[in-house]
């Protein structure tokens, strides 16, 4: 099926389609990486609503892209309860290892590292989401083999 | 006596996620129990429980349900909302719930929609929880599959990374397919809610607890606790600078000392406690002098406290308390929705000064301008969301005033590297496209 018959199939589930904006959003950023412009038409065609609209709704939210980011994604919590059990080194690791600052992608495009808020795992500090799953108790001392495993071999 | 263990009841150490396992530990019987009453006699046992909500605003459950019209008085379907997008700071409970107990959560689900006649249930859950999601989705299924749903649909709505979709107009907005931003109130969701129709929004962890509490009994469950207002157990969601951070389920009325000292371990590492992060970071912050502080609604509120949504963080003495406010600013000032100006340059404002401060080149009238922008912010937004920052930073300045000062007078921060929060990235930095990275001119 088509991005556009899996959005409508998708909004079925709600009494109004609008509704299905966020998983539309969500399916075209897993199709395409980001939210490209015809990634916002191709949601806007299946949800009856304007490509602007779609943008607008997308550029509320963290964790929907509008610029290119890396294959993988590397996300370090740095809010308080993490940054009290030392989330800025653990940061500063990823850092060196990927020569990138927080908000970048390495140059080969493979991995953009962010800083992220509270991500909800405060007992088990630092929190850090690799492509989206959660690893615990993260020390600045297993950056290395995390990168090393996005990387492969 | 009713056990101590009621919500996580079963998965006190493993998570009970199969649907026989949670049927053999007796789920969802009380949901079976529920549907051969009616409707209201459901939401009179949740009045008498006097079972309140564990989301942050402590509003009794029964009444919230009482409010919502039957449906012989309304033209439009009533819907239940169920708050799963848990991010406020220091707030790891509802995710431990989906992990460990999710059946309870769609019994007490199906419960609340008898208890209302509703057909339709969303869980809006925040996006970043990817593992909780399939771990509830899956179980829905179990439950579908064994035809427990009676006609009611349940639907589970992933976020996309927006602190304000916690707010109840916020998360309807954004449930309706609009940028998340609050509305006003009234008219409130329980007379015009989800595409305007009558809506019964509440935590997780409050919906969790309804089978338990129709378990023990309303009356019973009454005196759990720290009885006539505070009743029940919660989950005490401990971190920070602590030996056993966890989630920790205990009757409301422990004092603040008991789970930090007793069930946490203490500090580790030789060193004292400075303050508490108190309820989650939307509260006053708690002062070491006030420990043996009951945790109930009354006992936190005759000393300026709030319960929030458990929240118990302890901060060492290594940590300097200017950072702390800054960093919790700068959270703050990256998730406003830009909706209402005083919170929109609010937040900003406060975090150019605390930032000034904290570099030792601000002027000391700085301190009391701080305090000014949050008696500007408080009350005079649609939301919490500004008077959150506003609280806890005013609490900041207020109680470590000389710590503060210190700045001004060092012309720098005095801890240096030593404190844990020194030089804390904050995401807002990353924004280099946006206004938010560049100073707002006020």
């Amino acid at each position: 099926m088509s991005l556009v018959e899996d959005i409508r199939k998708a909004a079925e589930r709600y009494p109004r389609s609008k509704s299905a904006i966020l998983p539309a959003l969500r399916m075209a950023q897993e199709q395409y990486g980001w939210l490209p412009p015809e990634a916002l038409a191709e949601v806007g065609e299946a949800l009856g609503l304007t490509p602007a609209y779609c943008m607008a709704v997308a550029s509320f939210y963290d964790m929907l892209h509008l610029e290119p980011v890396g294959t993988h994604t590397i996300e370090v919590c740095t809010n308080v309860c993490c940054g009290l059990v030392n989330a800025q080194a653990v940061l500063e690791s990823f850092e060196r290892e990927l020569g990138v600052a927080p908000g970048e992608t390495t140059a080969d495009g493979s991995i953009t590292l962010r800083a992220v808020e509270c991500l909800g795992g405060c007992s088990t500090p630092t929190i850090v989401a690799v492509d989206g799953r959660y690893r615990q108790s993260v020390k600045p001392e297993d950056a290395c083999a995390i990168v090393e495993e996005l990387r492969g071999p | 006596m009713a056990p101590e263990i009621l919500v996580l009841a079963g998965a006190e150490e493993a998570p009970l996620r199969d649907i026989a396992a949670y049927r053999a530990a007796g789920g969802y019987a009380q949901l079976e129990k529920a549907r051969a009453q009616e409707p209201q006699a459901i939401i009179a046992e949740l009045i008498e429980s006097n079972l309140r909500g564990r989301g942050g605003a402590f509003f009794p459950t029964g009444r919230k349900a009482s409010f919502i019209p039957t449906p012989d008085k309304v033209a439009k379907p009533v819907y239940i909302t169920v708050n799963a997008d848990e991010s406020e700071p220091g707030t790891f409970k509802d995710r431990e719930i989906m992990l460990r107990v999710p059946h309870r959560l769609i019994e007490g689900c199906l419960i609340a929609a008898h208890a209302i006649q509703s057909k339709f249930v969303f869980i809006y859950i925040r996006g970043e929880y990817s593992t909780e999601y399939d771990v509830l989705e899956a179980a829905l299924d179990q439950a579908n599959a064994a035809g427990l749903l009676g006609g009611v649909t349940i639907v589970i709505h992933r976020g996309a990374g927006a602190y304000i979709c916690g707010e109840e107009t916020a998360l309807l907005s954004s449930l309706e397919g609009e940028r998340g931003q609050p509305r006003s109130k009234p008219p409130f969701p329980a007379i015009e809610g989800l595409y305007a129709a009558p809506t019964l929004i509440n935590n997780v962890e409050t919906i969790t607890t309804i089978p338990k509490v129709l378990e023990v009994g309303p009356a019973e469950y009454a005196q759990i606790g720290a009885p006539p207002d505070s009743t029940g157990t919660r989950l005490f969601c401990l971190s920070g600078n602590v030996a056993r951070p966890g989630v920790y389920e205990l009757p409301h009325g422990i004092t603040a000392r008991h789970l930090i000292e007793d069930v946490g371990g203490g500090v580790p590492g030789g060193r004292s406690l400075k303050a508490v992060m108190m309820g989650g970071s939307s509260f006053p912050v708690m002062t070491p002098d006030d420990l043996d502080t009951k945790l109930d609604a009354n006992s936190l509120g005759q000393k300026g406290y709030f319960i929030g949504s458990g929240v118990v963080c302890a901060v060492d003495d290594r940590t300097c308390m200017v950072q702390f406010a800054l960093r919790v600013g700068q959270f703050y000032m990256h998730e406003s929705c830009g909706k209402c100006t005083p919170c929109r340059i609010g937040t900003r404002w406060l975090v150019q000064i605390l930032r000034a401060v904290e570099n030792g080149t601000a002027p000391e009238s700085d301190l009391d301008l701080a305090l000014d922008v949050c008696d500007r912010i408080i009350g005079k937004c649609l939301c919490v969301l500004g008077d959150s920052d506003a609280m806890i930073v005013a609490s900041c300045v207020t109680k470590f005033r000389d710590e503060f000062r210190a700045h001004l007078e060092h012309r720098g921060c005095p801890f240096g590297h030593d404190s844990q929060l020194d030089r804390l990235f904050a995401p807002s930095d990353q924004h280099h496209d946006t206004p938010m990275a560049k100073e707002v001119p006020v």
